[in-house]
């Protein structure tokens, strides 16, 4: 067991790193799926209320992982021995993964501002519920819903992007880059 | 005896024609002394009830000829306000009000059929959610007088009862929600 590497090296991403980053790729398409899904759905469809209910808890876990990684990022080492690609693809990768946090990051504030902006806290699998702050402006909710939904459909596009500059590595590098995100490589 | 009353009404009114000018009035929502509040049933259980907390309006009114009256409200839809920010947010959406494409509704009264001191029908157009269409409703006058900082104001209630696919408005909340209440409450002061 102590040989499970969860911690990220300058050649390879960590345990942490890795679960942490599938979790959210995850919550991220199922969470575009459940939104475009939920808003259309008409009253007396059971998911009326249980789909949104549902996309407001994984909002507050997605917004857990979310700091766990930036802090793990933190604290921790980047892996930064294992590039491919030319200097520029180097800086594009990097400008595009600091919008994939940025992104995120609005993502969880602008979910979190409809719902809130009447002074509802959001709840979590009705286990506990995070407070409202209150509303800034008029109709908060209508402004947030269309952030909100502008912002979804931007991260859907940079991850698909995201995804296949990974493929590039993996079939036309050929480099660990791809794999180095499904499980640590061997020190 | 009321027959009477309403001749001595319609002499006095015709005598004075020439002298008595309709006073106009301003809707009081400076000092929110007006509400446009909406209740529509839910599930067929229990009734919803919210408000528009943004409009504005006019009225003519006098006493002596309340036939001549006429009244128009207009509504900033973007302000319906039912105490859930979510649902509000539905409702702003295109499955209710569309606001963004329909930002105001309107009444506009054509006509005051009075029936007696305190009430009459009223007639007129309403436009909601693009669809313009002619409705009647009872109203009733709730007072008038001087108030204590130096204005006179006059106060009207009436409601009615709206079948909100009449307005396109088809999104299926059941059986029992296919018709939404509306009550409008204003005071006006006197110009």
């Amino acid at each position: 067991m102590t040989d499970i590497q969860l911690r990220n090296t300058v050649n390879s991403f960590g345990w942490v790193a890795i679960i942490i980053h599938w979790v959210s790729a995850a919550l991220v398409i199922f969470m575009f799926g459940l939104g475009l899904y939920m808003v259309d759905l008409g009253y007396y469809d059971p998911w009326y209320r249980d789909g949104l209910t549902l996309h407001k808890s994984l909002g507050v876990v997605f917004c857990a992982f979310l700091s766990a990684r930036l802090i793990w990022r933190l604290i921790g080492l980047v892996p930064t021995g294992a590039k491919g690609g030319g200097t520029v693809e180097q800086k594009m990768a990097k400008v595009a993964h600091f919008l994939l946090y940025l992104l995120m990051f609005f993502l969880v504030v602008s979910g979190y501002l409809i719902s809130t902006a009447d002074g509802r806290g959001v709840e979590v699998f009705g286990l506990f519920s995070v407070p409202s702050v209150g509303e800034f402006i008029e109709n908060q909710e209508d402004l947030s819903g269309e952030v909100h939904e502008i912002i979804a459909w931007s991260l859907i596009v940079l991850a698909g992007i995201h995804a296949l500059a990974a493929f590039k590595h993996h079939f036309v590098d050929r480099d660990k880059i791809l794999i180095n995100m499904l499980y640590p490589g061997k020190k | 005896m009321k027959k009477i009353i309403q001749t001595m009404v319609l002499a006095f009114a015709v005598s004075g024609a020439s002298n008595i000018q309709a006073a106009e009035y301003q809707i009081d929502t400076k000092g929110a002394h007006a509400a446009i509040n909406f209740k529509i049933k839910h599930l067929g259980y229990s009734w919803l009830a919210g408000r528009f907390n943004h409009f504005s309006g006019d009225f003519s009114y006098d006493a002596a000829k309340p036939e001549n009256s006429n009244i128009r409200v207009l509504i900033d839809t973007k302000s319906i306000d039912s105490n859930h920010a979510e649902r509000d947010k539905h409702l702003r959406g295109d499955d209710f009000l569309n606001v963004s494409q329909y930002p105001e509704a309107k009444f506009v009264s054509r006509s005051f059929e009075v029936q007696d001191k305190e009430h009459a029908i009223v007639k007129g157009d309403f436009t909601l959610h693009g669809v313009t269409k002619l409705i009647s409703f009872p109203v009733e006058k709730v007072g008038e007088g001087k108030d204590p900082w130096g204005g006179y104001r006059a106060g009207f209630v009436g409601t009615t009862q709206l079948k909100l696919s009449d307005y396109g408005i088809t999104y299926n909340l059941g059986p029992a929600s296919t018709h939404v209440e509306l009550e409008l409450m204003i005071e006006g002061i006197r110009l």
